[in-house]
């Protein structure tokens, strides 16, 4: 069977500047929607505070529990249904963290119980983060996302190019300059941005070509993605970063198979068009796109749909990134490659494309 | 040929292997022969799949530095009597110092000497005359501070250890965190609450005299005289829950600790049917028990736990043995929890929560059913499709998938890793991602076939062409993986671990694993023609 038929030859490179447009409304509608969240975008894994888990016996609303919550001060908490149709869960978070021995536990099941009757509310589950943990977890989450983009631009810059010695550099400006910054007092989200423009702006100068490319396409995709998060009003978590760090490995991996067929093509080394040779080679892998996107697009609905609200974000992110990820690789690594080619190569390419 | 044959076998070694790890998660009861030779050990379930308690405890070991400087302030009053020198005052000064007054100036020479024998921690960083006296600061060297405080930690864990191996939980996982963080895990608790206060109890039992001369009433007043403190006793009335606090003017000296004690028991006073517990001194305890009751008969004594008073009988006579005992209004609960903490032994230094992460039992079960559908309903869903979409060429990628998910399970098992909810997740986007190797493979011998080769020719330049840029695209999933590894925790470790294993498993799997069924087809089964 055969989705993608063999001769197959869709202008995907005519349609950049299409898919430029697009993904930078994208981009413009995510930032504008994180803005406007501004910190509440952390959940408290980041922020600290408490959040608890609560199913009752019958069917009941957030302002009835808003209402038993009152006697402990929680009733300016943010509560929320959670979990499927039909399920009487809900869940409550509050930014109080308290270090003391607390009952809080307790306290929210015997307040509750007042009002619903006996052993009509179970806490399922409860998650208290003080300000020093989540000051801590911000602090992993940033290295982690910080040493995994390093990783990465230095692993793709090492196989796209064969250049350890720019790879190298870019690694110790980034280093520096993060570290220089962090010095000098900058927030965690800005030092995550000021990471990635280190990272483009060294394979600018750099030259390395296809670095860049990806790398962009992986910004692309994981502004997409916590935009996403903006505006469906859903909170950044610890898991929320794994599946960041999986978008990122997955959008590479999208975009470092279409680079592989374009230099394979290249060495081929007839002369001919650089972007037609791109548009060639995203051609040529597109079945394989389809398919593989598919796949893993099914499993992570199924996810999605079935696994429950606890890890409902998290499937979500991963449809987003998924999504995102394959488009990238099609209408913004690669147009970044040919734009870069047009401005340093004029458009022709050598017969020597190296390896 | 024989290259086949190698090949063969290590697959299906690995195969055997694998299962033989998988087998004790899968079955109910193992033989006892095979207890004796081969792995027993299940796989590990986190606590968000099996309920339980996760807490992060910060240790105030600043607190343990103050009681430590207080108690040589104590002992300095102490030495200087004996000395028969004349102070005006010792008291500490600041977390970390000891504050000396003395009225005459030439005593100075003798203190020096006597601090220097006694008391060689002590640095002294300060000496002034104050209004003709000498005031001399001290301070407790910065190596010893250091070292007070990580004792603290490491006393304060092994309390912890000896308290919840006291209540009963089964597999508890307990460690330090950092410099002043103890790490605890409880999987399957079923009273959170009643655990935390176990754990987080000072459980500082300390015995005063209540100061009898003076009012209680004049002290809360603000009157509070030289050598005195008021404490309070904290009575629950069961009915109603309120909490009703008696006030109490007890003397600052503390005569006796809980540090001299050998056991705790619970005991029921048959008359009112109420718990109380009695505590049994070791010898130089019950001799200074001996000698306290006895310098105070007719004086009231009072049982101080973490600064609340539990009761403060009058001493009748002298008591000797080295007994005592706590009443209060204890449930019985209570009281067993009482005798736990006090058996265990008081933290150096009290503790804070900084981290609490319980899930019920009940949301763990349904977790482990919702995440296991997922896979269930996402592996038919791939598996389905790779046949129709690829023929029988699909089913050997579907072999090569169950095998892969059998040596992340296997895996799991044999390094004792924990499995995850979002761990779960890991193995079902594996699932996803893994056919991908066979997708680029299949794709790309299609290709090759398309072209006119035969066969052989076809499947040797996939594969070729295909294998670098599998490892290629697998690799930055697996620096992402191997990064949230180093730095998650909790349940986002096991998505990472889960993740890592698939990508290295599908790889074996997917490139050397389909490779070897391709080439048993060719070559043994002298196949003509391709189903790709």
């Amino acid at each position: 069977m055969e989705f993608i038929k063999p001769d197959i030859n869709i202008d995907f490179v005519g349609r950049r500047k299409f898919a430029f447009t697009l993904s930078l409304i994208l981009i413009l509608i995510g930032l504008a929607a994180l803005i406007w969240r501004g910190t509440s975008l952390f959940g408290i894994d980041f922020a600290g505070g408490t959040v608890v888990q609560l199913r009752f016996s019958s069917p009941t609303n957030a302002d009835k529990i808003r209402e038993g919550l009152k006697p402990i001060g929680l009733d300016r908490s943010a509560i929320q249904h959670f979990g499927g149709e039909g399920e009487n869960v809900f869940l409550i978070r509050t930014d109080v963290s308290r270090a003391k021995l607390a009952n809080l536990s307790k306290e929210v099941k015997d307040n509750l119980e007042r009002i619903y009757g006996e052993n009509t509310v179970t806490v399922e589950r409860l998650e208290m983060v003080g300000p020093k943990v989540g000051k801590d977890l911000r602090q992993k989450a940033l290295l982690a996302i910080y040493y995994a983009l390093l990783l990465i631009a230095i692993y793709i810059s090492w196989r796209f190019e064969q250049k350890l010695m720019p790879a190298a550099i870019m690694a110790g400006a980034l280093f520096l300059g993060v570290a220089g910054l962090r010095e000098v007092g900058m927030s965690i989200p800005m030092l995550i941005v000021a990471a990635l423009v280190i990272t483009l702006v060294c394979c600018w100068f750099l030259k390395l070509k296809y670095a860049l490319g990806a790398v962009s396409a992986l910004i692309h995709d994981v502004m997409i993605t916590v935009g996403a998060f903006a505006i469906t009003n859903k909170e950044f978590n610890l898991t929320a970063v794994a599946a960041l760090l999986t978008i990122i490995g997955y959008s590479l991996n999208d975009t470092i198979i279409v680079f592989d067929r374009i230099r394979e093509n290249l060495r081929k080394g007839r002369r001919r068009e650089f972007a037609e040779v791109v548009n060639d080679s995203i051609n040529q892998t597109l079945s394989r796109t389809i398919l593989t996107s598919g796949t893993t697009l099914a499993v992570v609905t199924a996810l999605f749909i079935l696994g429950g609200g606890v890890i409902h974000d998290f499937a979500f992110a991963l449809i987003v990134g998924v999504v995102v990820g394959t488009y990238s690789s099609i209408f913004v690594a690669s147009p970044i490659l040919i734009a870069w080619e047009a401005k340093f190569a004029n458009t022709r390419v050598r017969a020597t494309a190296k390896r | 040929m024989k290259d086949l044959r190698w090949r063969a076998a290590l697959v299906l070694a690995i195969f055997v292997v694998a299962l033989v790890y998988l087998l004790p998660t899968l079955g109910k009861e193992l033989p006892e022969w095979w207890v004796k030779f081969f792995p027993d050990k299940k796989i590990n379930l986190g606590l968000d799949l099996q309920g339980g308690m996760h807490l992060v405890l910060e240790v105030e070991n600043d607190k343990a530095v103050e009681n430590t400087v207080e108690r040589l302030a104590q002992e300095i009053k102490g030495e200087l009597g004996s000395a028969h020198i004349r102070f005006r005052l010792v008291e500490r000064q600041g977390g970390d110092g000891v504050r000396l007054l003395l009225p005459k100036e030439q005593d100075w020479q003798q203190v020096a000497a006597l601090m220097k024998d006694k008391f060689p921690l002590l640095e002294v960083t300060d000496r002034t005359l104050v209004q003709d006296q000498l005031q001399v600061l001290f301070r407790i060297e910065e190596s010893q501070v250091r070292h007070i405080k990580k004792l603290a930690v490491d006393q304060g864990l092994e309390t912890i250890r000896n308290r919840i191996d006291q209540f009963g939980v089964s597999e508890p996982h307990i460690r330090t965190q950092g410099e002043n963080r103890i790490l605890i895990q409880l999987p399957g608790i079923k009273d959170p609450q009643r655990a935390i206060d176990l754990i987080g109890q000072t459980a500082l039992l300390e015995f005063k005299l209540v100061d009898e001369q003076r009012s209680v009433e004049e002290a809360l007043k603000g009157r509070v005289p030289a050598g005195g403190k008021i404490y309070y006793s904290r009575k629950v009335d069961p009915v109603t829950g309120q909490v009703r606090r008696t006030p109490y003017l007890l003397k600052d000296r503390t005569l006796l600790t809980g540090e001299y004690l050998t056991n705790a028991e619970v005991r029921l006073d048959t008359q009112y049917n109420r718990p109380y517990v009695s505590l049994s001194f070791d010898d130089r305890g019950g001799k200074l028990f001996e000698k306290i009751t006895g310098e105070n008969v007719k004086k009231r004594l009072a049982i101080v736990l973490d600064g609340n008073v539990y009761s403060a009988p009058v001493i009748q006579d002298r008591i000797s043995g080295g007994n005592a005992v706590i009443e209060g209004q204890f449930t019985m609960d209570e009281a067993k929890d009482l005798a736990v903490v006090l058996r265990a032994g008081s933290l150096p230094a009290p503790v804070q929560i900084l981290e609490e992460r319980t899930v019920g039992p009940s949301l763990g079960r349904d977790s482990i059913r919702k995440g296991l559908l997922s896979m269930a309903v996402g592996g038919v869903l791939v598996v389905v499709f790779m046949v129709i979409y690829y023929g029988a060429s699909g089913i050997i990628a579907d072999l090569a998938l169950i095998l892969n998910i059998i040596l992340i399970m296997a895996a799991l098992a044999g390094f004792g890793a924990t499995l995850t909810l979002p761990g779960i997740a890991g193995i079902i986007l594996t699932i996803g991602m893994a056919v991908d190797a066979n997708v680029l493979i299949f794709e790309r011998v299609r290709e090759e076939l398309r072209l006119g080769k035969t066969p052989r020719a076809a499947l040797d330049s996939g594969y070729s062409r295909a294998t670098w840029t599998i490892v290629d695209a697998n690799v930055t999933t697996l620096i992402a993986a191997l990064v949230l590894l180093q730095f998650g925790t909790g349940p986002v470790k096991g998505f990472a671990v889960t993740l890592s294993l698939g990508i290295v498993a599908s790889m074996f799997t997917a490139i050397f694993g389909t490779r070897l069924l391709f080439d048993y087809l060719l070559q043994k089964r002298r196949m003509k023609t391709l189903k790709i």
